[in-house]
């Protein structure tokens, strides 16, 4: 074990390395492109024995990823935002195909208005498509988290590709110190890639990817697939065990934070948990009970460690780092289905929007969240879903409207 | 090699092209396919193939044939695969996806030198949605979204000029009609590796509106009048494998184009010379500048 200062990309390179992939099919794409530009030195310097094509689109990339995995080789690739969702059509083909790999997804918000900093809208759009999801907040996860993921998809009871996300900028470009495992280690926890019954040669043809004429033979195989996701809560936790034998770090689907005794609990996934951490140990200081949960696993959604977890809380601050355009925030929902009629006291549900486009969200924001939501619990009513934004912000825009105004007349044109 | 019972179309040219292509290909193949009508040749639980079979999407069936190939080297290569697996990657797809959708994908592929063949079943539309045209329709035909009095207003796109331009293994035009010429080639292209692209005109009954019966008779003709040229691009050269007899000994276009109900408006009720004679025009002009 090696101890050593690693970005979230270079950490995620780290983990593909670890794991000893055949194949890497990719596509530069900011904030992501670091991962493959290691991966590609890596190969030239003969410290990583793979092939790395670089495809011509996402769209193409994740096709190769999932024909190569679908041959027998074990594959990891990576993109961000527009390419996660120029993409989008073959994320969904390749679930369907049982076809294990990873991709490490570098969050950042999408167009329009096109912008480079993180929010989760990306890889919430495939939040339907069979792929499971790991969602890291620290740059140790991260490397953690490629090689559990791994095993997890490859898992006979599960086939299925794994996503990593991480946030861009935040974790992507952040440099934390990361335990990297000795190769013997993760040899041990992670073997050679046993494609079972998946692979095309000479002396077996095999059919995939096949029509299916009717709603009967279409609705078993979604309902197999399904079923393969759900089984992935269950493996999860078998290998995280086996994890912490060879790393010594636990990872749990859901993580609770101080969350036992807690009044008032943050519900919210990725790197912005770490601030909400830091939210909480200062509110603990000053005797008010707060903690955090934050599931790792978004996909399955581990529904019951989460109504475990709040059962008896007053009251569940969700923020989401996402916006469904026209409902509000999508974890809130999640969460909403999962706590609805599941015991006899569900806690108070307060919706928060925050830090889409890489906006922060401060620690005053917190304290006001967990004020908010308590009032709510004590008045038993629920505001509407709130969109954190400060009063400063709104007229620094105002001012930025104001210049565009002038400029557009100044130069007179009709834009 | 391909077996029977496919739910094709009565009289369809593109299978006629594809059983030619298994024949010669062998059972050692993965065919990778995108969205068209021969999609439908792999229906759950049934195959024709012999060989195996993924089917990718309308786009990326060159980029699906680029995983599995460097699939197989690799596992080939640390003989987790014995080197008697290795099997030949061929892309199908239609003219729909080959002239349009899928010819980023297919440059992409061409420019990596990926060691394939591609097989484009062209019947000159988008024929599993029911004949819209393509960037493949011929001047003038009538589809499902050009049935105006003058039919499809744009050109046929030269998909082997951009082909050829990519400066491949192989690239060559072929229809099933004609079958020692269509062999020939595929046995040339097997000799081969990178990639090597064919273009199979396909007569198409129910888009072109004919009778089934007639796919070989219209076939022929699509050769024997010169609108469908067969040719080979191979080291730089372009070189035509059929060359009909000069203007005036060799039958008018016209020939052609009557015997197909997607080009009826130009006879009836009254006869288009305007555009029957541009399109003479154009083949008669293709010939001269080859002979």
């Amino acid at each position: 074990m090696i101890r050593k200062l690693l970005t979230g990309n270079a950490a995620a390179a780290w983990g593909a390395r670890l794991a000893k992939v055949d194949y890497v099919p990719a596509f530069p794409i900011t904030p992501q492109t670091e991962i493959i530009e290691t991966i590609a030195h890596w190969i030239d310097i003969g410290q990583m024995d793979c092939r790395m094509v670089t495809m011509e689109s996402e769209h193409s990339m994740i096709t190769a990823a999932g024909a190569a995995a679908a041959t027998g080789v074990r594959v990891f690739t990576a993109t961000s935002s527009q390419g996660f969702l120029y993409g989008m059509e073959m994320i969904y083909t390749v679930a369907g195909w049982r076809t294990p790999f990873v991709l490490v997804n570098v969050s950042r918000a999408l167009s329009a208005p096109i912008t480079l900093e993180p929010d989760h809208n990306d890889v919430l759009a495939a939040r339907d498509s069979g792929f499971l999801q790991i969602h890291c907040a620290t740059c140790q996860e991260v490397l953690d988290s490629v090689l559990l993921a791994y095993r997890l998809g490859e898992n006979e009871r599960v086939r299925l590709p794994v996503i990593v996300n991480l946030d861009g900028f935040y974790l992507s470009f952040t440099r934390e110190p990361v335990k990297i495992p000795d190769e013997k280690n993760v040899k041990e926890f992670l073997p050679p890639y046993d494609p079972g019954e998946t692979h095309f040669r000479a002396g077996d043809p095999i059919s995939q990817g096949v029509v299916v004429l009717g709603g009967s033979q279409y609705s078993y195989f979604r309902y197999e697939t399904h079923y393969a996701s759900l089984n992935a809560l269950g493996v999860f936790e078998e290998i995280s065990k086996e994890y912490e034998e060879v790393s010594g770090r636990s990872y749990q689907p859901v993580e609770a934070y101080r969350v036992e005794d807690a009044e008032i609990v943050f519900f919210m996934i990725g790197s912005f948990a770490t601030k909400a951490k830091d939210a909480v140990d200062r509110l603990r200081k000053v005797g008010c009970k707060v903690g955090l949960l934050r599931p790792l696993l978004l996909r399955p959604f581990p529904v019951k460690p989460i109504i475990r977890a709040l059962a008896g809380k007053k009251g569940v601050a969700v923020i989401d780092q996402n916006l469904s355009l026209g409902k509000g925030g999508v974890l809130h929902a999640e969460l909403s289905s999962a706590l609805y009629g599941a015991t006899d006291s569900t806690p108070v549900l307060v919706s928060f929007i925050g830090g889409l486009g890489g906006r922060d969200i401060t620690r005053e924001e917190f304290y006001e969240m967990v004020a908010v939501t308590r009032k709510a619990s004590e008045t038993g009513e629920i505001p509407p879903p709130r969109l954190l934004y400060t009063a400063e912000e709104l007229m620094r825009m105002k001012g930025l409207q104001s210049i565009a105004r002038v400029a557009r007349q100044k130069g007179g044109g009709k834009s | 090699m391909l077996g029977t019972g496919t739910p094709t179309c009565a009289g369809c040219g593109a299978l006629e092209n594809i059983k030619i292509f298994c024949d010669i290909l062998g059972e050692k193949t993965v065919f990778v396919n995108a969205a068209g009508c021969m999609t439908l040749l792999t229906v759950y639980p049934f195959t024709p193939f012999r060989g195996s079979w993924l089917y990718t999407a309308m786009a990326s069936a060159p980029a699906g044939a680029q995983g599995v190939r460097d699939a197989l080297d690799l596992l080939i290569r640390d003989g987790r695969l014995a080197p008697e697996e290795y099997l030949a990657v061929v892309v199908l797809t239609g003219d729909g996806t080959a002239y349009g959708m899928g010819l980023s994908a297919t440059s992409a592929a061409i420019y990596r030198k990926l060691d394939f063949i591609y097989i484009c079943y062209d019947n000159e539309g988008y024929g599993n949605t029911g004949y819209q045209f393509s960037a493949a329709t011929p001047y003038a035909a009538r589809t499902a979204t050009s049935k105006g009095p003058r039919g499809y207003r744009g050109y046929k796109k030269d998909l082997f000029a951009i082909w050829a331009a990519h400066r491949p293994a192989y690239v060559a035009t072929v229809i099933g009609t004609e079958p020692a010429d269509l062999a020939r080639k595929i046995e040339k292209a097997k000799g081969l590796r990178g990639p090597r692209l064919f273009i199979a005109l396909s007569p198409c009954p129910t888009g072109w509106q004919f009778e089934p019966a007639k796919t070989v008779e219209i076939g022929k003709l699509a050769v024997k009048t010169g609108i469908w040229p067969l040719k080979e691009y191979l080291d730089g050269k372009v070189v035509h494998t059929r060359i009909p007899p000069p203007r005036g000994r060799r039958p008018p276009v016209e020939e052609y184009l009557k015997r197909q109900g997607r080009f009826t408006h130009l006879f009836s009720p009254t006869r288009n010379e305007e555009i029957l004679k541009d399109i003479q025009a154009s083949v008669d002009a293709y010939w001269e500048g080859v002979i």
